[in-house]
């Protein structure tokens, strides 16, 4: 609600939903199909500034979509990164804009496998080409284009987010100022490989997955992504926060029922986690997109040096992450702070400590709040975004 | 404190503490500085609000990145011994080591690694020839406990302390030009005599120097 702008032009249906783009022309995906027509899903929140220098891009996660702050329209919850994002917050929508698009892939109203796929009329189901972290990233880049942003200040995300602010780091560094990956990692991990691929077979071991062809035969494969979302849930939290949240309590009873009810909190907390992503997840955008995280290694890309990727780079970064998180572990963060040191690229590494596993970068974190703040003020400082009080002298 | 109060990355304080406002004085304006085990920054924010130095610093403890962080500095966390050798060559004008190279493992590794990341050099080190050292171990037959060096042979970090006179026949060795040299007091003030001679390496409590890469 905050300022959310519907000036460019808008091809929404519903109302309520975030305004859409139509990307001019196709778009080319790293695995060479040329996909058409390509619309985008995006919210803003803040003002552009007279010289268009003030956009912050904020990437989503796997999960997550372009509701970043205020009201969610499809669920009673709050956007993902509330907490962050508004006027006065550590990103203040006072000064900047904030940009963040449904992915390319995904089910909040950019083009995905959900969508109807022009050529046969129906939605797109398994027709829908495998993309990438890259092609999400291009697709961003088209979208701020043709709202007329050449240069986004910043670039930031957690998780799946944290590998697009990379990509655009890797691809555009003149069209950056800053870029901060949350959480993250230049690749995806074997590990992290292996548990998507858990979710996956999940989804299409449920009959009602009908080959992916549910949406045309009225049928959803809750079952199986409800299960893909409880063990991938998992894998966001650590040992002590699960541990310290639920124990071995037991869920509204007092002794173990000798059967395969929830007995046990951990249980119901899990189900109730897996029912609730169904609501508002497509199971084929599930697919795909864990699929590009799994393709994402800005390494390989780069003939096998990671350094490569960063050569001569202007881009002023900050890393974090989280103690914790044995998803993207720290070491991870710090292999691209090593790579950007073999460029003597202006880095700032943070490791915070927390118990709160993977999803720390969504909860409040002070030290983390505190130093994306303090990490943003410097870089906006640097090119003349600097303090509230300045914004009014420029031109 | 400054006009900009919402700001925490609001200007470093106009003075600094002095043995920090020497290792500034050996810095050019708009050079490219590192500091390795940079603390909170304080060094790294005043070179760059009064020489508008490009900064970059290295430091392990996470408290104190995060506090330089949050103040717009480049800080990463990370282990000099480790970490160093990221660095291309002359990727700095100068980097600095400030009480530290006699907790490293490999002072004379760390010292060429330093001169090969930057032109110059500024380190600074306690003197473990200062008199009071000496009498200590004479007298008390005790490993030395001083102001400067206050730990116990047990729980000090100094596992490679040297005098003066070692660290000048190290750097010659290593045919490291010494650009300047400065007999320090307790309190990091500058002595009147010489940095390389024996009044230095009897009555100074630390020393600092600007080295240079070797000649050839």
């Amino acid at each position: 609600m905050t300022g959310s702008d519907p000036a460019p032009a808008v091809t929404g249906t519903d109302e309520h939903l975030s305004p859409r783009i139509t990307l001019e022309g196709p778009l080319v995906l790293q695995s060479g199909v040329s996909l058409s027509p390509v619309t985008i899903a995006y919210q803003t929140y803040g003002a552009l500034n007279a010289d268009k220098s003030n956009t912050i891009l904020i990437c989503h996660a796997l999960t997550m979509d372009q509701y970043v702050a205020g009201p969610h329209p499809s669920t009673d919850k709050r956007g993902w990164w509330d907490a962050l994002v508004g006027p006065g917050k550590v990103i203040d929508t006072n000064r900047f804009y904030v940009v963040c698009s449904n992915v390319l892939g995904g089910c909040m109203g950019s083009t995905g496998p959900k969508e109807i796929n022009p050529e046969t009329g129906q939605p797109y189901g398994l027709q829908f080409p495998v993309i990438t972290i890259r092609d999400m990233v291009q697709a961003q880049a088209r979208l701020l284009e043709q709202l007329g942003i050449d240069k986004v200040f910043c670039v930031t995300g957690g998780s799946m987010g944290a590998m697009q602010a990379l990509e655009w780091a890797h691809r555009f560094p003149d069209r950056i100022t800053a870029a901060v990956p949350i959480a993250g990692s230049y690749r995806h991990s074997a590990q992290n490989i292996a548990f998507h691929e858990v979710g996956r077979q999940a989804i299409i071991a449920d009959p009602e997955w009908r080959q992916g062809n549910y949406l045309e035969e009225g049928t959803t494969p809750h079952r199986g992504l409800a299960v893909a979302r409880m063990a991938a849930h998992i894998t966001y939290l650590s040992e002590p926060s699960l541990h310290r949240k639920f124990g071995r309590k037991l869920q509204d009873r007092d002794s173990p029922t000798y059967g395969f009810d929830a007995d046990f909190q951990v249980e119901s907390y899990l189900r109730h986690q897996g029912y609730t992503f169904v609501d508002r997840f497509d199971a084929n955008s599930y697919l795909y997109i864990t699929r590009a995280m799994d393709y994402f290694d800005l390494a390989e890309e780069s003939s096998g040096q990671l350094a490569n990727a960063f050569k001569d780079s202007p881009v002023r970064f900050c890393l974090i992450s989280f103690t914790s998180d044995w998803l993207f572990p720290t070491a991870e963060s710090r292999e691209i702070v090593h790579a950007l040191n073999a460029n003597a690229a202006k880095v700032s590494f943070v490791e915070i400590e927390t118990d709160k596993g993977h999803d720390a970068f969504l909860l409040d974190e002070p030290e983390f709040h505190g130093t994306l703040r303090g990490f943003i003020e410097g870089a906006a400082t640097s090119v003349g975004l600097g303090s509230a009080n300045k914004e009014t002298s420029s031109d | 404190m400054t006009d900009a109060g919402t700001l925490q990355n609001a200007s470093a304080p106009d003075r600094i503490r002095v043995d920090l406002q020497l290792v500034a004085d050996q810095i050019q304006p708009g050079s490219r500085v590192l500091d390795v085990g940079c603390g909170d920054g304080i060094l790294l924010a005043y070179l760059r609000d009064s020489k508008q130095v490009d900064g970059r610093g290295l430091e392990l403890s996470m408290a104190r990145v995060s506090a330089a962080v949050r103040v717009g500095l480049a800080v990463i966390q990370g282990d000099l011994e480790t970490d160093l050798e990221n660095y291309p060559a002359n990727a700095f004008d100068y980097v600095i080591l400030s009480q530290t190279l006699q907790a490293t493992h490999n002072p004379k590794e760390v010292l060429e690694d330093l001169l090969r990341v930057g032109r110059h050099a500024v380190v600074s080190f306690p003197n473990f020839g200062h008199w009071k050292v000496r009498l200590s171990l004479l007298f008390r037959g005790r490993m030395p406990s001083t102001p400067t060096l206050p730990d116990q042979w047990y729980n000090t970090d100094n596992i490679h302390l040297c005098t003066v006179k070692d660290f000048v026949n190290l750097v010659n060795s290593l045919g490291v030009t010494i650009e300047a040299g400065f007999a320090l007091n307790g309190k990091g003030r500058p002595r009147q005599y010489g940095a390389t001679g024996r009044l230095a390496n009897l009555f100074s409590e630390q020393a600092l120097f600007v080295l240079g890469r070797p000649q050839n």
